[in-house]
């Protein structure tokens, strides 16, 4: 079989297609975005689902009809999905559903460096770890053959540099046609009554004990075997200590959960010393010290931020000085023309409380705008504003409005809504969409409101902004280009915090960048445009 | 062989990844193993942008240890201080000054134009270049590019 260069990102969607796919699914998040563009491009079916919670849900519906999904995300996209997550772990899933986190250690674009290897062992999921771009693709297909052999949900780690690296890859097989699908009914095992989960519980529990040497086979060791000390190594990890420690052996730890404890112990047992290199929290190492099994205690600090080969070298020293402080670069903004900009003046003039949302425009924080004063998660603009507008004194409550984008409305922000109508705060509130028509943040990604699918032909159907807002009973929905018509759009703000009225302002003026890109999808709209 | 450690920087907008990803297929077709390595995201706001290549007969870690690079290309003079300690005593810095830019035709294939410059240190042929920068740039790019990369090969 052909070698290829791909990204880690590139590789998991080649092993989909490799292994039968019926259909990818997911939410745009770096560093995942780029995975169903390519089975889209190698020809599979792919979209984009307006949450993660939407998108494990319609491919625990593929898997419950014998096909194969995978489903993508970034880490906290996971918690978004945890719902169906902890309780598809119980189920018994005849086809395959394998379901990608993308973590972000180090923070290159995200609100949290949160490790979702946790996730595996919460919900009790099989979790598969790769360290570079040929184990993606080689896990993501033994994921799908383990997923269909023991009938369950498998997770895939990645992290930002298994995700964005690029190396050789070696394919192994051309692609399968994706299973034959149809519906056998077995509610015993798909209806989750507590009457069932209770044995479904236990079943869980018995097959991930017998996993564990499944666990301990898929253990590699990739270091010096003469070495005269031990590393257990995890993930990306694993690449910078063969680098950092030629004088070291090195297991490497392919599915950490459940944990390959009896291939953990019998290799540090060789050892003086036995060190655990893995990115985020001290996961293994908890695991080896619960075990029994003695292992060099990593210092706190290299628990943050990404782990590379200097750092490596640093804690194999046992070294806890002070690591050097990169030197800063230039920090993103918001782009030179960006219809956000305007948008921001307006609220910083206006003395606004801003309760601010995931995208690009929580940029809007920075200078010269400083016009962002919370930002928590993907919705919470909506919601927490609405708290604020409870519990402040009524000036101030005045003050607070939400921000959030057209794709992050269509995530989870519509659900805000939802509770603004039912729980109307005193002051009323105003929400404003800034509706760039597209998903700007992680790459121009279409969502529910651009009317068009993932690989951007028109979609089935296209939701109104405006037109769900009214249905939804605010007593003001108005739309306007804050770029365009600046004194008006600045006026109307402050009319509408004046009232009492729930009010939506759509603030529609499409991406400079996303503009570009939309216009070679819709000719026919470019001619109208003339 | 040794590792061959390069990397480039710059600010988002400016083709950073896209000069990286000239380079590794150009090495990955010269049959090397090939890891690159950036940061997506947020970056391409406009902020700083940087972008890992190595090659060798085996490489294990996709990022360049701290002080290492044996090359270093700038696309932008706003950031050679925020870099400069990614060189390895004795290795190679190039700037945007050492391509001619009033001569390209289209400023932003500068991008180009120094990997080019950065090809006169690499043992690859120029046919191999050219079918590097034919495969992972849109047609109606290709003349621009092929003729900045020779601007920044030639230079003095």
């Amino acid at each position: 079989m052909e070698k290829l260069f791909l990204s880690g990102n590139e590789a998991v969607a080649l092993a989909a297609m490799d292994a039968g796919l019926t259909l990818g699914v997911g939410y745009p998040g770096t560093p995942s975005s780029e995975i169903l563009d390519r089975v889209a491009k190698l020809g599979g079916r792919a979209e984009w689902a307006p949450n993660e919670k939407c998108a494990l849900e319609v491919a625990a519906g593929v898997a419950f009809a014998g096909g194969n999904a995978l489903v993508t995300m970034k880490h906290v996209g996971l918690n978004v999905a945890a719902d169906p997550l902890f309780t598809l772990a119980y189920i018994t899933i005849p086809g395959g559903l394998v379901v990608i986190t993308a973590d972000d250690p180090g923070m290159a674009s995200s609100q949290n460096e949160q490790d979702n290897r946790r996730y595996a062992k919460a919900a009790g999921v099989m979790m598969l770890e790769p360290a570079d771009c040929q184990q993606a693709y080689d896990l993501a297909l033994k994921a799908f053959e383990l997923g269909r052999e023991h009938n369950m949900i498998v997770l895939l780690r990645m992290t930002t540099r298994v995700c964005h690296s690029k190396s050789v890859v070696q394919r192994r097989g051309e692609p399968k046609p994706a299973p034959a699908t149809g519906y056998t009914r077995d509610p015993q095992t798909r209806v989750m009554i507590p009457a069932f989960a209770r044995k479904a519980h236990r079943r869980l529990r018995a097959k991930l004990h017998e996993l564990e040497q499944t666990a301990n086979s898929m253990c590699e060791e990739i270091g010096n075997p003469e070495g005269g000390f031990g590393i257990i190594a995890s993930g990306v990890g694993a690449m910078h200590a063969v680098e950092a420690a030629p004088m070291a052996a090195i297991l490497q730890i392919k599915m950490c959960h459940p944990a390959p404890i009896e291939a953990m112990r019998r290799f540090a047992a060789r050892f003086e010393k036995c060190f655990v290199v893995e990115e985020g929290d001290p996961v293994l190492e908890e695991i080896c010290k619960a075990a029994g099994i003695k292992v060099v205690q990593r210092p706190e600090i290299y628990r943050f931020g990404e782990l590379n080969v200097s750092r490596v070298r640093r804690m194999l020293a046992g070294d806890t000085t002070p690591e050097p402080a990169p030197v800063p670069g230039k920090p993103p903004e918001l782009c030179p023309g960006c219809p956000h900009r305007k948008s921001f003046e307006a609220l910083r003039d206006l003395g606004c409380i801003v309760s601010g949302d995931i995208g690009c425009y929580t940029l809007g924080v920075l200078p010269p705008f400083s016009a962002i004063d919370s930002c928590v998660c993907m919705g919470a603009s909506v919601t927490v504003a609405l708290g604020l507008r409870h519990a402040l004194p009524e000036p101030e409550a005045r003050k607070v409005v939400s921000v959030i984008g057209d794709s992050t409305f269509w995530h989870t922000g519509i659900n805000g809504v939802v509770e603004m109508v039912y729980n109307r705060p005193k002051t009323g509130h105003v929400l404003l969409i800034l509706d760039n028509s597209i998903t700007a943040m992680t790459g121009m990604q279409e969502h529910p409101g651009t009317g068009r699918r993932l690989d951007h032909t028109p979609a089935a159907g296209t939701l109104s902004l405006e037109a769900v807002l009214r249905g939804m009973g605010l007593d003001n929905v108005d739309v306007i280009d804050s770029t365009a018509q600046y004194e008006e759009y600045k006026a109307l703000v402050a009319k509408r915090l004046a009232s009492d009225d729930l009010s939506a302002i759509i603030v529609r003026r499409p991406c400079i960048i996303g503009m570009v890109k939309t216009k070679a999808y819709e000719p026919i709209h470019e001619e109208e445009h003339k | 062989m040794n590792t061959v450690n390069i990397t480039f920087a710059g600010l988002g907008g400016q083709g950073v990844i896209t000069a990286t990803d000239v380079l590794a297929r150009v090495l990955f077709a010269a049959g090397f193993d090939v890891k690159k390595s950036e940061v997506h995201g947020m970056s391409q706001r406009g902020g700083s942008v940087s972008s890992e290549v190595r090659f060798g007969s085996r490489v294990a870690s996709p990022m360049i240890p701290e002080g290492e690079s044996d090359f270093l290309v700038i696309t932008d003079p706003t950031q050679v201080e925020v870099n400069r300690s990614r060189l390895k005593l004795g290795g190679v810095m190039i700037l945007p000054d050492d391509v001619d830019a009033t001569k390209l035709a289209n400023r932003k294939s500068l991008n180009i134009a120094l990997l080019g410059r950065l090809s006169r240190y690499l043992d690859i042929s120029e046919s191999a270049w050219d079918s590097a920068i034919r495969a992972e740039l849109a047609p109606k790019l290709h003349e621009v590019n092929i003729a900045a990369f020779a601007l920044g090969r030639d230079s003095r």
